[in-house]
């Protein structure tokens, strides 16, 4: 359960931190009025879908988290062989930097009210993503006429559920991302909401991206050897 | 006086910029509903319906266990089956949705000022996937096989084999996939509570001015989307072990003489994921218990809350706490003794938040002008509850006390009375207690004592012989005791004894049934601030309030939520929303 653990220490010290900027040191029951000057309760519109957003984040990551804790606890039992990782993972995980990549200068492009930049940005981006997700299905059709079957080894059922959840994930961003791909090609939007959803749609997806790398390192038995070289240097 | 840069402003001018959507018909006011106080009733209504199936079913197990054998209808398959189909109802498709959907969703707009939750539309799923869920679950009454019979924990290998009710039937993946659907409605449900509490606080409403019901149903949800992810995963994993024969969890086993084909698999990986969703679950259910007794405690005793920074600051510990104590649930899987170790004093430091509360409890009624209603009734019977279970669980918190009592009756004391009554004691309370803010009239009072007196001394009639039965060795999860030699004969007369104590708790239950209804029509007028309280949602204009809550301007916030019996002021409380007077600051709180 080491993963999660760690995942929530840093949630936590993070909301300690956001804490402790709340005056919770304060006695409020020495205090009449209105605060002036202090955090701003109502926030403005924007804020609260990325709060939101970054909320769900968390909850994803607590996902992911304990997920890969199951994975390094089963992975101790005697029967697991790790499975080959595909070379198609590595165009894969090309494809889903470039997307993110393309989502950061759809940011940018939307900063300076460049519309056709915006557009060509988005739809890289989706088309990347395609990209990605048509990839991870070869590598699972590659895998299979391998013989590396769901059933066969825990390791590769692992690999299945974890590539699976990560692109139905990323699945679920598509039709966000389709949303606003259409938002920008109609005029009539106010160009803050357009901003908005182009902001949150790269939130996400540098978040599915820092996931995947994550995941990849792991079934890759990187983060274990590291841990282990963590250990040594530790003993 | 204060140092801190507050100034006094009049109420605001501007018109809030919220846009909300209205509804046009009756279907979207009453059935699909943007209302967070709408979604808060139905939420509420589909639990206590679940809640009243749960109660049914802790009635036949009682029918078994004090009557062995006369009821022929109730084998060793449907007694296990009752067994997890009620505790799995009461924990997550009763408790959790009722505080977190239910009070969550009236309460934290209301309480913080706001018009609605913030995202209103995914509010509405939230409810509509939470009842999805309840019908695949009530669905697998009808399953072929029946509902499944594993315990509410779901321990596999048994869980999916043929030899447990449901096993590999219908039953368990019908239960899985239920709770999949319940944590995904949960999640759409938790993301408003939260964002709703940090973005969406009326102007002046810091969040050390928030009543402690707004901190624990914050607490707890954000506590809960991050635990119930755990239980997704083992859901899943269990759910791909059952249908598409991995081995995630069977290790090499032989199920009715025959080997099947996995290995390796881990039963414990399982326990451990459950129980990382598990424990935190208690204070899932807790902490918005906790908040709410605490305001209940305060506008009875006309008192300010005793040490309310304090009541913050361990909610959030306890919050912290209630991740590193999961394993103190499996000290019998034979786990390594350093981390028996670890766990229990990991449980044993989470008594030192919470013990903080209940002195904060008392100290807040000591010398205040109690007022013995029904919410105040129910919120002192919850002290006295908690403080019981609490006080079993230190016993049970030991490695070495736990082990010979892990599988007994007092185990079912003990979880009984600290997440069991306790809890559905505050639920009590809180509908006694914001009954005339829904409806506009109060609940029947005669009606209300004699259900808080039945229920009361009927729970502790139920559940402490159960500690001795347990003191005595009675094991628990067996259908019928038999005849064992450890077992005086005096354990089945206690039995009988427990069992029509439940059948009259429960029948007590309609009569508060009847008393919802009935006050509906018949109820005394409440007007809109019956209990003369100081928190936001007794201030609205008009009662019940409707959608938007607040008229044509959201309330500005001048003082924290406790201020009762304030010297020198008017009436014996100030509500939040009004401004203050310098002169009465500072000197009136000690």
């Amino acid at each position: 359960m080491g993963s999660i653990l760690v995942f929530l220490t840093v949630l936590i010290v993070c909301g300690a931190w956001w804490l402790s900027r709340q005056g919770l040191m304060s006695k409020p029951w020495l205090e009449q009025g209105v605060p002036v000057g202090g955090p701003a309760p109502r926030g403005a519109p924007t804020s609260t879908e990325k709060v939101g957003l970054g909320v769900f984040l968390a909850v994803v990551g607590s996902l992911f988290a304990l997920f890969i804790s199951a994975y390094s606890i089963r992975m101790q039992m005697p029967d697991w062989r790790t499975l080959p990782l595909p070379k198609i993972l590595w165009l894969n995980t090309g494809m889903l930097v470039l997307s993110s990549v393309a989502l950061r200068s759809a940011q940018s492009a939307a900063r300076r009210d460049e519309a056709g930049e915006l557009r060509l940005a988005l739809l890289a981006a989706a088309v990347t993503s395609l990209a990605f997700l048509s990839g991870q299905i070869l590598a699972w059709r590659q895998l299979t006429a391998d013989g590396y079957l769901l059933t066969s080894n825990s390791a590769n059922a692992f690999f299945y559920i974890l590539t699976g959840i990560h692109g139905l994930h990323l699945l679920g961003g598509l039709a966000a991302l389709g949303m606003t791909i259409g938002k920008a090609w109609r005029q009539d939007n106010a160009p803050e909401r357009l901003r908005l959803s182009v902001d949150l749609c790269a939130m996400y997806w540098h978040f599915l991206l820092l996931v995947w790398l994550v995941i990849v390192s792991v079934m890759a038995g990187w983060a274990g050897d590291f841990i282990d070289i963590c250990r040594q240097l530790l003993a | 006086m204060t140092d801190v840069p507050f100034v006094h402003v009049g109420p605001s001018a501007e018109s809030d910029d919220v846009e909300l959507y209205h509804p046009h018909s009756w279907v979207t006011k009453y059935v699909f509903s943007q209302d967070a106080k709408i979604i808060a009733v139905q939420y509420s209504l589909t639990a206590l319906s679940v809640g009243l199936i749960a109660l049914v079913l802790s009635w036949l197990m009682r029918l078994q266990l004090g009557f062995p054998g006369v009821f022929s209808f109730i084998d060793a398959n449907a007694y296990y089956q009752f067994i997890t189909m009620h505790g799995m109802m009461m924990v997550v498709y009763v408790l959790t949705a009722l505080f977190l959907g239910g009070f969550g969703n009236y309460l934290i707009p209301l309480m913080v000022g706001a018009r609605d939750m913030v995202f209103p539309y995914v509010n509405m799923l939230s409810f509509w996937v939470y009842l999805l869920a309840v019908l695949i679950l009530v669905a697998s009454f009808f399953a072929p096989g029946g509902p499944t019979g594993a315990g509410w924990t779901l321990y596999p290998p048994q869980a999916i084999l043929s030899g447990t009710p449901g096993g590999q039937d219908w039953g368990i993946i019908l239960m899985l996939v239920s709770l999949m659907v319940f944590i995904i409605g949960f999640t759409m449900g938790g993301l408003n509570y939260v964002v709703t509490v940090l973005q969406a606080r009326a102007r002046g409403m810091t969040l050390m001015r928030m009543p402690l019901t707004v901190w624990g149903i914050f607490t707890a949800s954000f506590m809960a989307l991050l635990a119930f992810p755990a239980l997704f995963v083992g859901a899943v994993m269990m759910l791909f072990d059952r249908a598409l024969g991995t081995s995630f969890f069977l290790p090499a086993i032989v199920e009715m003489g025959q080997p099947l084909e996995r290995s390796g698999g881990s039963p414990l990986l399982f326990q451990h994921l459950f129980w990382f969703f598990g424990h935190p679950e208690v204070y899932i259910v807790a902490l918005p218990a906790f908040g709410i007794v605490s305001d209940l405690i305060s506008t009875h005793a006309r008192r300010n809350i005793f040490g309310y920074r304090m009541m913050v600051w361990a909610l959030l510990a306890i919050g912290a706490l209630s991740f590193v104590v999961w394993a103190h649930h499996m000290y019998v899987s034979g786990m390594n003794p350093y981390f028996g170790f670890f766990f229990a004093t990991t449980t044993l430091i989470i008594a030192i938040p919470t013990a903080i509360k209940v002195y904060n409890w008392i100290l807040t009624l000591w010398r205040g002008d109690i007022h013995l209603n029904v919410p105040m009734l129910f919120a002192l019977a919850f002290i006295v509850t908690f403080l019981n279970g609490g006080l079993t669980g230190l016993f049970l918190g030991n490695v070495v006390v736990d082990v010979p009592l892990s599988d007994t009756m007092f185990v079912v004391a003990h979880f009984h009375m600290v997440m069991g009554v306790a809890p559905i004691l505050v639920i009590f309370g809180a509908i006694y207690h914001w009954y005339p803010k829904m409806t506009g009239r109060m609940l029947d009072d005669t009606l209300g004592k004699i259900h808080f007196w039945v229920t009361f001394l009927g729970a502790y009639a139920i559940f402490f012989p159960m500690h001795y039965l347990g003191l005595m060795g009675v094991p628990r999860r067996y259908h019928e005791i038999g005849e064992m030699a450890f077992v005086p004969a005096s354990a089945h007369s206690l039995n009988a004894f427990i069992t029509i104590a439940a059948l009259v708790v429960g029948a007590t239950q309609l009569l508060f049934v009847f008393n919802l209804f009935w006050s509906l029509r018949h109820g005394r007028p409440s007007g809109g601030n019956p209990w003369r309280a100081t928190t936001l949602e007794w201030q609205t204009p008009e009662t019940p309030p409707p959608h938007g809550n607040w008229g044509k301007e959201t309330p500005v916030v001048y003082r924290w939520a406790y201020d009762y019996s304030v010297p020198g002021a008017p009436e014996d409380f100030i509500p939040q929303n009004q401004p203050g007077t310098q002169t009465m600051a500072g000197t009136a709180h000690g």
